[in-house]
């Protein structure tokens, strides 16, 4: 007994060697190969938590949808919430490939054991809020997105790639509701500064707490799980949206924000962490709406469900007697 | 065994770790074991690739090219699903 779980320790020793070599030469992970059950349980809960907040994130902006300005607007909205219920689609079956349900995924977040993107618990105010979302918020995750697309687990990086192709559409559009605000009427201009000012900071804080407070970012680097650091990220972000709220005319959110020409980056103000950490633990504005409203639609969606399982058994029955 | 009692494999190749599996043709075989090891034969003989799919042919939905019309046509009209639907206003340097 001694001595097989030596062996196997062993045996656990020559894999985990083979399976680090892999990634340090850049080679995917792929569903089948062996991995260590930390590498699978923390993809598990990024991956399942990316995927949450694709579909948690239709519920901000399609409490707009019955009310965009113009049919065209509507569907561009539409089209856009569309594709985050696809992207939300891609990222749970790339987890199921790591042995864990929909079903079980479902359950750990309208239980709250799973998290997602803490942003989606800020209201949506007014039009402008359509413009700062597709523009920061969609931007932001771009950031994160663009570089998980070189992730070690294959399905997830082949779902990042598919989903980023579609994201730029999103970020796009909402830039381009903002330049309609802000180079539009005075009060236009004023609802666009007011987005900007409520959705700028919550969208910096998406990338996460500092690296220094993150437990896992040592392991998830060597496993490249994650390729740069939450902060380098959000430093990227930063520095690429000064010209983007100089183009609208806008006021810089960040007061303090200076180019920094030692670090060849903009130096910024601490942001409100206490925030992010009520806000992420359930005491957002709208945190017990977001999943109330899921829940109840996939209460809803059950008689669907219900119906398509006795329809193929009606037709499998069918089959048998013809058979007969 | 004649080649009517096989059944029908489309065959599916990785070509390399981080990849999508592809389709590269079909064969005959009595099951999805054989259909597997004739795959490994005469698909991959030069390292084509480092993992293979088998599917029975018959299990394959497929969408009919004279359906295209109804299936794909709706989203011709939709430009504003694509990013370059929105200018970029040349002062932006990324985005
Ligand atoms: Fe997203
Ligand atoms: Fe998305
Ligand atoms: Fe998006």
């Amino acid at each position: 007994m001694v001595n097989k779980m030596i062996t196997n320790t062993a045996q656990e020793t020559e894999l985990e060697r083979l399976f680090q070599a892999k990634i340090d030469t850049e080679q995917k992970i792929e569903p089948k190969d062996w991995m260590p059950d930390a590498y699978r349980q923390n993809l598990i809960r990024q991956m399942s938590q990316h995927a949450h907040s694709e579909v948690i994130g239709m519920q901000p902006e399609g409490n707009w949808i019955t009310r965009a300005p113009s049919l065209r607007r509507k569907a561009v909205l539409l089209s856009k919430v569309q594709d985050e219920a696809g992207h939300g689609l891609y990222l749970y079956s790339a987890t199921e490939t790591l042995g864990i349900s929909r079903a079980e995924m479902i359950t750990a977040l309208q239980t709250g054991t799973a998290k997602y993107a803490s942003i989606f618990n800020y209201p949506t105010q007014t039009w402008g809020d359509m413009g700062a979302i597709g523009w920061l918020v969609d931007g932001a995750a771009i950031c994160n997105q663009v570089s998980l697309q070189r992730t070690s687990y294959g399905p997830y990086a082949r779902s990042m790639i598919r989903i980023c192709k579609e994201e730029s559409f999103h970020q796009r559009q909402g830039y381009q509701i903002m330049i309609e605000l802000a180079h539009g009427t005075p009060a236009q201009k004023e609802m666009a500064q007011d987005s900007l000012n409520r959705f700028y900071w919550p969208s910096l804080m998406m990338f996460g707490p500092h690296d220094s407070e993150s437990a896992h970012l040592a392991r998830s680097m060597k496993w490249k799980i994650k390729r740069e650091t939450n902060d380098d990220l959000r430093q990227k972000f930063i520095n690429q949206t000064v010209s983007q709220i100089n183009y609208l005319g806008l006021d810089h959110p960040d007061k303090a924000l200076q180019w920094n020409e030692e670090r060849g980056h903009y130096d910024s103000s601490e942001l409100n962490w206490d925030e992010f950490y009520s806000v992420i633990n359930g005491n957002g504005h709208c945190n017990r709406q977001r999943i109330q409203h899921h829940v109840k639609a996939h209460e809803e969606g059950a008689w669907v469900r219900e119906a398509t399982a006795a329809y193929n058994l009606k037709k499998q029955l069918k089959l048998a007697r013809d058979a007969a | 065994m004649t080649i009517e009692k096989l059944e029908l494999f489309e065959v599916f190749v990785r070509p390399k770790r981080g990849l999508d599996h592809k389709h590269v043709g079909s064969l005959h075989a009595e099951g999805r074991e054989q259909a597997l090891e004739y795959a490994r034969d005469v698909y991959t003989r030069r390292t084509e690739g480092i993992s293979i799919w088998v599917v029975k042919s018959q299990d394959i939905s497929a969408s009919q090219e004279d359906d295209n019309e109804c299936f794909f046509d709706p989203s011709d009209d939709k430009p504003y699903r694509h990013a370059t639907y929105y200018p970029l206003p040349k002062e932006i340097s990324t985005m």
